[in-house]
């Protein structure tokens, strides 16, 4: 119980004390997350529209293969993602491994399927709802995707937040890819794993506070952006 | 461009191996108000959706003048329950003139001054889905108008609906009809049909019973199925 209590102080001097530390930590946490969530729901959110409307052999595997993807074990992610950027690899000789880059690549294979699937849920289920009116003014393909994308923007807020919390929260790949370099590649997680690793509980507590109020507060400032819970039919 | 007429030949539709309509052969020239008319089941919607292209025929063929994609261009369709779009009302009635090419301020612009003739202009910026069931119904129409189809297709529009609405309702249709718009609806309503029909279809057990004027079909109906039906009697 002592250590939560010292944990909280820990925190909060650090975060009134603007430690220069912490806020790095933050802030690369932060820019690997968004990043990686950016680049991922550019290719999701169309992947998921693409599968709810288009028809194709082989479609119901892909969806099913996409599916069973969300529980993709990162370390495996990371382990992959090492050996393609690795000297070695096919990628090697962009110098990648080991920099904020290589993290947000493993962020991105992690929760495009999780992006994906979430999102192409919610567009089934508008496309059941819109097909025949869209069929009706005899939209395009590119124009019905476009629709549904547009009017399932706030079902599809919800799969970018999942595919945020799943990011934010990451540790086993980025550890691998980015190795943990202070003052490089070090963000909130793996920080945290270090210090308990190394002992040092409060500080890791404080850290895990602060991730978890980032979480929230990023949350929050998106359904409030979003207007989730207005203008709806509920 | 002309796309009538629109003939339908041979036309059959099932549902697994259920037959829901067919045969059908007729033939639907440029002007009119033709009311579908017949008892649940009879196919009056499964008619309308072979007509404009919604449901594919298992057997025959629907031709217009022009290719279906074309002819489609100029066809508009407003469903039993309105389809509303998750948008205001304004980008609802624009939608049809955004797919069409035109830009954003010229629909919106297109679309407002649509919106007033239908009694939209205080809605404008109302979220559809949450709009009372004859204002969805008004927007349906406004949606469906703002093109200025060549035909227009209504599956019971006014079902559901209470009698000041359904009068404000079947007003926009005349007015459409007036500006050139040929008009295919079906309805259980027998008064309705009455005020609006020029020409009737009857239908019973997927098939085409009559096919003839208003008053016709209303004064001397050819077949006991239609008689009853426009005595009110329960037809199976």
């Amino acid at each position: 119980m002592n250590s939560m209590h010292q944990g909280f102080w820990d925190a909060w001097e650090l975060i009134i004390t603007f430690d220069r530390d912490l806020y790095e930590i933050v802030f690369l946490s932060l820019k690997v997350t968004v990043s990686a969530v950016i680049l991922a729901s550019l290719i999701a959110l169309p992947l998921g529209a693409f599968l709810a409307v288009f028809r194709f052999k082989f479609r119901r595997y892909v969806i099913a293969v996409l599916n069973a993807l969300m529980g993709l074990p990162p370390v495996v992610v990371g382990l992959f993602v090492y050996m393609l950027l690795s000297r070695a690899g096919p990628l090697g000789g962009f110098g990648l491994l080991f920099s904020p880059s290589a993290m947000i690549i493993a962020q991105v294979i992690i929760i495009v399927p999780l992006i994906a699937s979430i999102s192409h849920q919610a567009i089934r289920d508008l496309w059941s709802e819109y097909h025949d009116l869209l069929i009706s003014m005899n939209a395009t393909r590119f124009q019905r995707a476009k629709a549904l994308l547009w009017d399932g923007k706030r079902a599809l807020l919800t799969a970018i937040l999942a595919g945020f919390g799943r990011a934010i929260g990451e540790v086993g790949a980025i550890m691998i890819v980015g190795g943990n370099i202070e003052h490089a590649t070090r963000v909130l997680t793996t920080a945290i794993a270090l210090e308990t690793g190394k002992g040092n509980f409060a500080f890791a507590m404080g850290l895990g506070l602060v991730l978890i109020t980032l979480a929230i507060l990023i949350n929050l400032l998106i359904h409030i952006v979003g207007k989730t819970e207005r203008a709806s039919t509920w | 461009m002309v796309i009538f007429p629109l003939r339908m030949h041979g036309v059959t539709a099932h549902f697994r191996k259920k037959r829901l309509v067919g045969p059908i052969d007729i033939t639907i020239e440029t002007e009119g108000f033709t009311i579908v008319m017949g008892p649940n089941g009879a196919g009056k919607t499964t008619l309308l959706r072979l007509m404009h292209g919604l449901q594919r025929c298992s057997g025959g063929g629907v031709e217009w003048a022009v290719p279906q994609a074309k002819a489609r261009e100029k066809q508009a369709y407003v469903f039993q329950s309105p389809i509303m779009m998750r948008r205001k009302v304004i980008d609802s009635i624009a939608y049809p003139l955004r797919l069409r090419g035109l830009g954003v301020s010229a629909a919106r612009a297109k679309a407002q001054e649509c919106a007033g003739r239908f009694g939209l202009e205080n809605l404008l910026d109302s979220w559809a889905p949450m709009l009372s069931g004859g204002e969805k119904q008004k927007l349906s129409l406004a949606r469906a108008l703002v093109i200025k189809p060549d035909i227009l297709f209504l599956d019971e529009p006014c079902a559901n609906l209470d009698g000041r609405s359904t009068r404000e309702i079947e007003e926009i249709l005349l007015d459409a009809q007036a500006s050139g718009t040929r008009i295919i609806m079906s309805t259980h309503d027998i008064g309705q049909a009455r005020r609006l029909a020029q020409d009737v279809i009857f239908m019973y057990d997927g098939k085409i019973h009559e096919q003839t004027t208003a008053e016709i079909f209303f004064t001397a109906p050819a077949t006991k199925e239609a008689q009853a039906f426009i005595n009110g009697d329960i037809v199976e």
